[in-house]
């Protein structure tokens, strides 16, 4: 077991340095700072709102998600398949499993790391008001946890392929469809020509109407539940599209 | 315990309809480099990526030092050191931190790692670029940079997928020579399409040409069963007609004249046999009985490419 995690930590972190070692990470943070801030500030009217809390802020986390996510997690297949070091990371005596779960991490920890440079928010909110704090640490949770879904759904697409562009565009394209799945936009299509069950189940795979509820402050068990398996349920797929495609 | 490190029996692969490996054999002992030769998409990639555990054959056993490679991969992957075709590598790692992280990932400790990783800096000839990005190098730094990741663990066997490719040939030569030192108490598989490497390396040489193993000898044994496909040929600063030129062939008694114009007067004449190796003493007589003004007369000895491309077309063409 010691060895299991052993290796698997070390796939994580050569991963995590991989994000610092180009310009990529910086720039990621930057943008992603400045577009929830911007959002919050300009979209969200976070002033006008007059109020102690943080909607402003997440309510627009699924939709940065649904771009900058993808954007992490795009090469983390794609770049290997294209640059032929899985076939170096395969020979390795490590499973499959090992090497998905300490990809995935290393993408959901830089997420991690980009959430909380945006704690300047609230201590600000704090510093103007008195918010109620754990409504606030309830929607930071919920967000990573959904930042989570987004990474692994884009890590299991991104082995479909060799280019990370289009790891990009199906990640953004699926994570889309994810977000809307409790809309009429989504439902209406699916609704048509299957059973009641399948529309129900689809919608009830909303991210949307999933992290809304997170973000009232609802601690809904049922949340938290649907986003890590979400999560599992990806990385298992994962699993399986590195072993059928490596090849290739 | 078997002395065989690797053991390989009946391995096929298809990609759909097209058949990459056909039941092939292959088994190497420790102390042996064994040389896989074949054209380009013969299979000999194909069958490396399953003797490392990166393919599943469709079937067909792979030991690896007595271990099931199917059933026990994570165990069997440890006694190999693996160089993949184009010998990638993570090109925005430093050349000590990609080197230490496949350490890392083989299993060694930080002391051992420390050890193996200065040796690699020596033995490789990595010093002058340990802490460069990859990226940055040659290509034949980065060749040297796989084969070090593959010898980190310093293992028992060692699979190179074209080693040298890309290499000049002084680096070439020093390739070849590290592998050498490196053979004694290795079983070693290099896949290669140059075939003076073979003869400068190979114990073994295993020719394969679309996916079906051909020929498994020592090069000097490969070169003796086809000594027969040796020729000699005399050059003449004489005029041959249709006439001088029945008689000469007659006169040969050898199984292949062949008589070929070079320029207006000067011809050069082929002599072969299937069957027997010619003797040059005996031909040059026969010619001298004609009056013939020789220029030239030489014994060419069929190498290792002549037997490469006779056994690999026939058979590709059969």
């Amino acid at each position: 077991m010691k060895t299991y995690l052993e290796k698997t930590y070390i796939i994580f972190d050569r991963e995590l340095k991989g994000y610092f070692r180009t310009p990529l990470a910086s720039i990621f943070l930057l943008v992603f700072l400045a577009l929830s801030s911007g959002m919050t500030f300009f979209l969200g009217r976070f002033f006008e709102r007059d109020q102690a809390d943080l909607t402003a802020f997440f309510a627009w986390h699924p939709w940065l998600f649904l771009i900058l996510m993808p954007a992490i997690g795009m090469r983390l297949w794609a770049e290997e398949r294209r640059s032929g070091t899985i076939e170096l990371l395969i020979t390795l005596p490590v499973t499959n499993m090992q090497l998905v779960i300490g990809k995935f991490l290393a993408s959901w920890i830089f997420t991690l790391i980009a959430l909380i440079l945006t704690m300047p928010i609230w201590v600000t909110v704090n510093y103007l008001g008195d918010p109620d704090n754990n409504v606030i640490l309830i929607s930071y949770i919920g967000s990573w946890l959904m930042a989570g879904a987004f990474l692994a759904l884009t890590s299991c697409l991104s082995a479909l392929t060799k280019n990370q562009v289009i790891a990009f565009i199906i990640s953004s394209i699926s994570g889309f469809v994810l977000i809307m799945a409790g809309f009429n936009l989504v439902l209406s299509s699916v609704r048509s020509w299957t059973p009641t069950w399948v529309t129900e189940t689809v919608g009830s795979m909303s991210f949307l109407s999933h992290f809304s509820r997170i973000q009232m402050g609802v601690f809904d068990l049922r949340t938290f539940i649907f986003f890590v398996s979400m999560i599992i349920l990806c990385i298992w797929i994962n699993v399986q599209l590195v072993q059928i495609k490596k090849a290739d | 315990m078997s002395s065989k490190l690797v053991d390989a029996k009946n391995l096929k692969k298809s990609f759909g309809e097209f058949v990459a490996v056909d039941n092939i054999d292959l088994s190497v002992q420790r102390g042996e480099v064994v040389g896989f030769l074949g054209p380009n998409g013969a299979g000999k990639s194909t069958t490396m990526k399953m003797l490392t555990g990166f393919l599943e054959p469709d079937s067909g056993d792979i030991l690896i030092n007595d271990i099931d490679l199917k059933s026990e991969p994570l165990k069997a992957k440890e006694f190999i050191g693996y160089l993949p075709e184009g010998a990638p590598s993570y090109s925005d790692m430093d050349v000590s931190e990609f080197l230490s992280f496949i350490g890392k990932m083989r299993g060694l400790n930080k002391k051992l790692l420390t050890t193996r990783l200065d040796e690699m800096a020596i033995q490789i000839s990595l010093k002058e670029v340990w802490n460069k990005p990859i990226e940055t190098l040659s290509k034949g730094f980065k060749r040297r940079v796989g084969i070090a990741q593959a010898l980190i663990h310093d293992p028992d066997i060692l699979i190179l997928d074209e080693p040298t490719d890309g290499l000049d040939p002084n680096q070439k030569h020093e390739m070849r020579n590290l592998i050498k030192t490196i053979s004694k108490n290795k079983a070693i598989v290099i896949s290669t399409h140059i075939l003076e490497e073979v003869e400068a390396v190979c114990s073994r040489a295993m020719i394969i040409a679309d996916g079906k193993l051909l020929a498994n000898e020592t090069p000097a044994n490969l070169e003796k069963q086809f000594a027969n496909k040796d020729i000699i040929s005399i050059k003449v600063f004489n005029k041959i007609n249709a006439v001088l030129a029945k008689n000469l062939k007659s006169s040969i008694n050898y199984g292949e004249v062949k008589i070929e114009k070079l320029d207006k007067d000067t011809n050069i004449i082929f002599v072969s046999d299937d069957k027997k190796t010619p003797e040059l003493n005996a031909v040059l007589k026969q010619v001298n009985k004609f009056k013939l003004n020789i220029i030239e007369a030489s014994f060419v000895k069929s190498n290792l490419e002549e037997i490469f491309r006779k056994i690999t077309t026939t058979n590709a063409s059969s």
